[in-house]
């Protein structure tokens, strides 16, 4: 029915996971750092992580991916031979995919846990303080395990549009899940049947993260199911 | 009750003839927000063994005064001493004092535990992962230990029955009283309590005030900025009184409570029914 294409699709299913999966982490980290920095005191961390989120909020994913990919790959051709390197350089789609998505859903990210940060009452962080924790300590032990709470509903949101966006990888060369989907429309000439294939599949993938994340979210909300302050 | 005064009359002898050790000196702070000065230079000292009371209408700087004592606020001008060891103070960007070395900050609050107004017990824990906390990972004591001395104090200040139970489904006055165990689970040289009991309802203010007088009995160095007179009256050994970020009278609260010399202590007594 599928002409034999269903295989190399699920193959793509594999990629698409695997370069949401390694964005993720990239956006995480991206995202902590630019919420931390956005509540810091320091006003150059504050005025760069408002640059970063203003600039790739403001900007479509597909424009930032390829100038990323291709504005990317120009600056390296042009400054590896300076460093004695001549061979031509080309940059790898998946990491170029992965950073590009990193990059941008950690601007999200950063909005999503800075509300959260904000919404733990001051005195939970100065208990820690009080109590003779260093900064790391406060992070890691209060603020860390309390912001997950206030961050999931949010996170949710943005992990379903990181899914979603991994789909552009295609653009630049990956053959993920849409990528194969598109070609197998080409070949058989019947892209109805396999974009449904692949909205059911992207479907699918985001329909048991939404399950998973739920569990998730009723296991940070032990001890404070009850609470309303 | 008297065979306790008697108790704590003696105590204040011992220390009259024998100079035991200064646990907490703190000498001339100052702290301005803005252009609002909201201490003017205040002075304090907590001998071992004293429960000392600082009382004041609100807005007199006698919680920002304990906050500045573990520098949770930081002040603009002071000297902060515990146990003979000065904390090293340098100007920060905004002129205010801030710990030249965190380390020995840290090192300092760790033996200044705190109690407060609204508990901050940690949402995400259990009662008793609260108390052993801080001495797990500031202290560095094993688990083991670390729970064996958290039952001790949970027990001791009659919560441990809700030692496995969240923040949130507990009453105030058993928050208080895990707050107060997690103080004592630091074994520390100096207690400071910020109005402990004025986020209770009235019926759980007397639990909270029992397990103080408790701790007071044991011979505990206390600092209390409380709204209790009957507390500052009967369990404290010298009660501080703040005026607009000075101190106004200070002494023995069966003098100062009864006799007081100033119009504004007079005003703020009458004015406060307890």
């Amino acid at each position: 029915m599928l002409h034999g294409f269903m295989p190399t699709i699920l193959n793509g299913m594999v990629i698409t996971l695997a370069v949401a999966m390694a964005s993720l982490c990239i956006a995480l980290a991206f995202g902590l750092a630019g919420a931390s920095a956005k509540l810091s005191k320091s006003r150059g961390l504050q005025r760069l992580a408002a640059t970063y989120t203003t600039l790739i909020r403001g900007v479509p994913d597909l424009v930032l991916m390829l100038l990323i990919f291709y504005g990317g790959q120009t600056m390296i051709n042009q400054v590896a031979p300076k460093l004695g390197y001549d061979q031509l350089i080309d940059i790898n789609p998946f990491l170029a995919g992965v950073l590009t998505i990193g990059f941008i859903f950690g601007a999200y990210l950063t909005e999503t846990f800075r509300g959260a940060m904000m919404a733990i009452p001051t005195g939970q962080r100065e208990a820690g303080i009080a109590y003779g924790m260093s900064k790391p300590q406060v992070f890691l032990r209060i603020t860390l395990p309390q912001m997950v709470r206030f961050a999931l509903p949010g996170f949710q949101n943005n992990w379903l549009v990181l899914v979603k966006s991994t789909a552009l990888v295609s653009v630049i060369g990956l053959d993920d899940m849409m990528f194969r989907a598109g070609l197998a429309a080409g070949a058989s000439r019947e892209p109805f049947v396999f974009y449904t294939v692949a909205a059911i599949l992207y479907l699918a993938i985001t329909t048991v993260s939404i399950i998973l994340l739920r569990g998730l979210e009723t296991r940070f909300s032990i001890g404070v199911k009850m609470a309303k302050l | 009750m008297d065979m306790k005064n008697m108790d704590m009359k003696n105590m204040d002898m011992t220390a009259m003839d024998m100079t035991t050790t200064l646990k907490l000196n703190v000498q001339n702070l100052h702290k301005r927000y803005a252009a609002n000065e909201v201490l003017k230079g205040v002075s304090l000292e907590a001998h071992a063994g004293d429960v000392i009371s600082v009382i004041g209408s609100s807005g007199s700087g006698k919680s920002t005064m304990l906050r500045c004592i573990n520098l949770l606020e930081q002040p603009n001008q002071g000297t902060i001493a515990l146990n003979g060891e000065t904390l090293e103070l340098i100007a920060d960007r905004d002129g205010s004092l801030k710990a030249r070395d965190a380390k020995q900050l840290q090192r300092m609050r760790a033996k200044l535990a705190m109690v407060f107004q609204h508990f901050n017990l940690w949402a995400h824990m259990t009662a008793l992962e609260n108390v052993i906390e801080a001495p797990i990972h500031v202290l560095g004591m094993s688990k083991d230990e670390a729970i064996s001395r958290a039952e001790r104090y949970l027990e001791r200040v009659g919560v441990s029955h809700r030692a496995a139970m969240y923040p949130a489904h507990l009453s105030g006055g058993e928050q208080q009283r895990v707050a107060i165990a997690r103080a004592l689970a630091m074994e520390p040289e100096v207690m400071l309590f910020d109005e402990p009991t004025s986020a209770l309802d009235p019926e759980l203010v007397g639990e909270v005030l029992k397990v103080m007088r408790d701790l007071a009995a044991e011979g505990r160095t206390m600092v209390v900025v409380t709204h209790e007179m009957g507390f500052a009256r009967e369990v404290s050994n010298r009660v501080i009184f703040l005026h607009k970020g000075l101190i106004e009278e200070s002494g023995d609260p069966r003098e100062v409570l009864v006799n007081p010399q100033s119009d504004r202590l007079r005003q703020f007594l009458s004015g406060s029914l307890k």
